[in-house]
């Protein structure tokens, strides 16, 4: 048993036209037993940059403080927010310190880089020890990656609207939960643009 | 035999003064002068290079870069100045190592006012005798800075330190605009230079630093010197 596939879950970045998606699912389990089923692993950073965490459920809510943290100071000392990009540096620099002892969680940042009126849809992952990744279309953690790799790469296309692409990361999520035994129990889908943020709780197979 | 402590060398005098940071300013005074003014479009650094002749003034440098898009210049003793180049250099590349993203020039700043602050509370140190000016541009515009021994910084249009400082910002002040072009100033800051300089002067014993809206700082060659100096005439 690795403790990456203790608590369960999965989480989804994807780009679309002037919009990006983070998702997760809402599954809270210790092993086989689920304990709660409102457990979202997606976190705002904030107002153009999301977070979604999934591994091991102390630490998804730790590294979550712990940036937090990081990005509270930031805001205080540069008085400025932090973009999407800097984020992502910041998140690998932090698990790259735990390098001999990690933190068994791997992140998903998305967010929209740039200046108000040209803002570009960013997303980034890395895996546990900080080792990063930038794409142009999607990038998932969790214990169901292979599903969701063969969803997202069947499903996603480029530029699609806000709508289509809650349509389409809603899907992907969903189909490759109930393919996952440990992930699942409901989703949260946020979709973010250049004006407003978009949350919706999914139902789902409740199992 | 009390390990743990380590005493201020730096210490209050009734009169509520700190009197070594009183005295590293008189050390800084008595360091040739150096200037900045901040144009619309980027910032001149300016200075005296006074060495003896046999000097190779190739050598030495007052103005240095701090980062790609930061620079600064010094008047008081060099060898503190180096220490802070050095510690400056090292925190920005710190910044970088962690955001993957320059250093903001006010926290170039503060990171040095921070180094020179400590060395006035810290055990067994003394304060840095020197002033800066330090030169930079980013998101938001082209920024001017002075650090003083004491660890205070301000934020300045136009500004100078070392031996000739009151003579040098009256000059600035007749002669300073908001609107003013880069190359006004480079203009500006020789014509300050020269008002006060003792003998001529020559590509040899000045230096200039600019950085303009490429948003790269740049020591001037003695070429480069020259040529400003042969259309001031």
């Amino acid at each position: 048993m690795s403790i990456m596939e203790y608590n369960g879950g999965a989480a989804i970045a994807m780009i679309g036209k002037d919009c990006v998606a983070l998702a997760s699912d809402l599954r809270f389990g210790i092993q086989a037993a689920t304990i709660s089923t409102n457990f979202p692993k997606v976190f705002r950073i904030n107002s153009r940059c999301f977070l979604g965490l999934t591994g091991m459920a102390s630490d998804v809510q730790t590294v979550y403080e712990k940036l937090m943290f990081r990005v509270n100071l930031y805001k205080l000392r540069e008085e400025r927010d932090i973009s999407p990009r800097v984020f992502a540096n910041l998140v690998a620099s932090t698990l790259y310190e735990k390098r001999f002892g990690p933190y068994f969680t791997e992140p998903v940042i998305c967010g929209l880089e740039g200046e108000e009126g040209n803002l570009k849809p960013y997303i980034s992952a890395t895996d546990l020890i900080g080792a990063p990744v930038e794409t142009d279309d999607f990038l998932m953690t969790g214990t169901c990656n292979p599903a969701l790799y063969g969803l997202c790469e069947t499903m996603w296309r480029p530029e699609m609207g806000p709508e289509e692409l809650f349509e389409t990361v809603s899907q992907c999520l969903l189909a490759a939960v109930d393919r996952d035994a440990i992930s699942g129990w409901g989703a949260i889908v946020h979709i973010i643009t250049p004006d407003s943020v978009t949350t919706r709780k999914l139902r789902g197979r409740q199992d | 035999m009390s390990e743990q402590y380590s005493f201020s060398l730096t210490t209050f005098s009734h009169s509520g003064k700190l009197v070594q940071i009183e005295y590293a300013l008189h050390a800084v005074s008595q360091g040739s002068t150096a200037l900045a003014i901040k144009a619309k479009n980027g910032i001149v650094l300016a200075t005296e290079k006074k060495l003896p002749p046999l000097i190779d003034d190739k050598s030495i440098s007052k103005i240095n870069l701090l980062t790609p898009h930061t620079g600064m210049v010094y008047a008081g003793m060099g060898p503190d100045s180096r220490v802070l180049l050095r510690s400056g250099r090292k925190k920005a590349e710190a910044y970088f190592r962690l955001y993957k993203d320059p250093i903001p020039v006010v926290g170039m700043v503060k990171e040095l006012a921070t180094i020179m602050q400590e060395f006035t509370q810290s055990g067994g140190v003394r304060p840095f005798g020197v002033s800066l000016l330090i030169a930079g541009y980013d998101e938001k515009g082209p920024q001017l800075y002075q650090v003083d021994p004491s660890g205070s910084y301000w934020a300045w249009k136009a500004s100078a330190v070392g031996k000739d400082m009151v003579r040098a910002k009256t000059f600035l002040e007749k002669r300073y605009s908001d609107d003013m072009d880069l190359e006004d100033a480079i203009h500006t800051a020789i014509l300050t230079l020269k008002d006060g300089f003792e003998g001529q002067m020559t590509e040899h014993n000045i230096e200039l630093g600019i950085i303009g809206p490429d948003r790269q700082f740049r020591v001037l060659t003695t070429a480069q010197v020259k040529d400003y100096l042969t259309v001031i005439g």
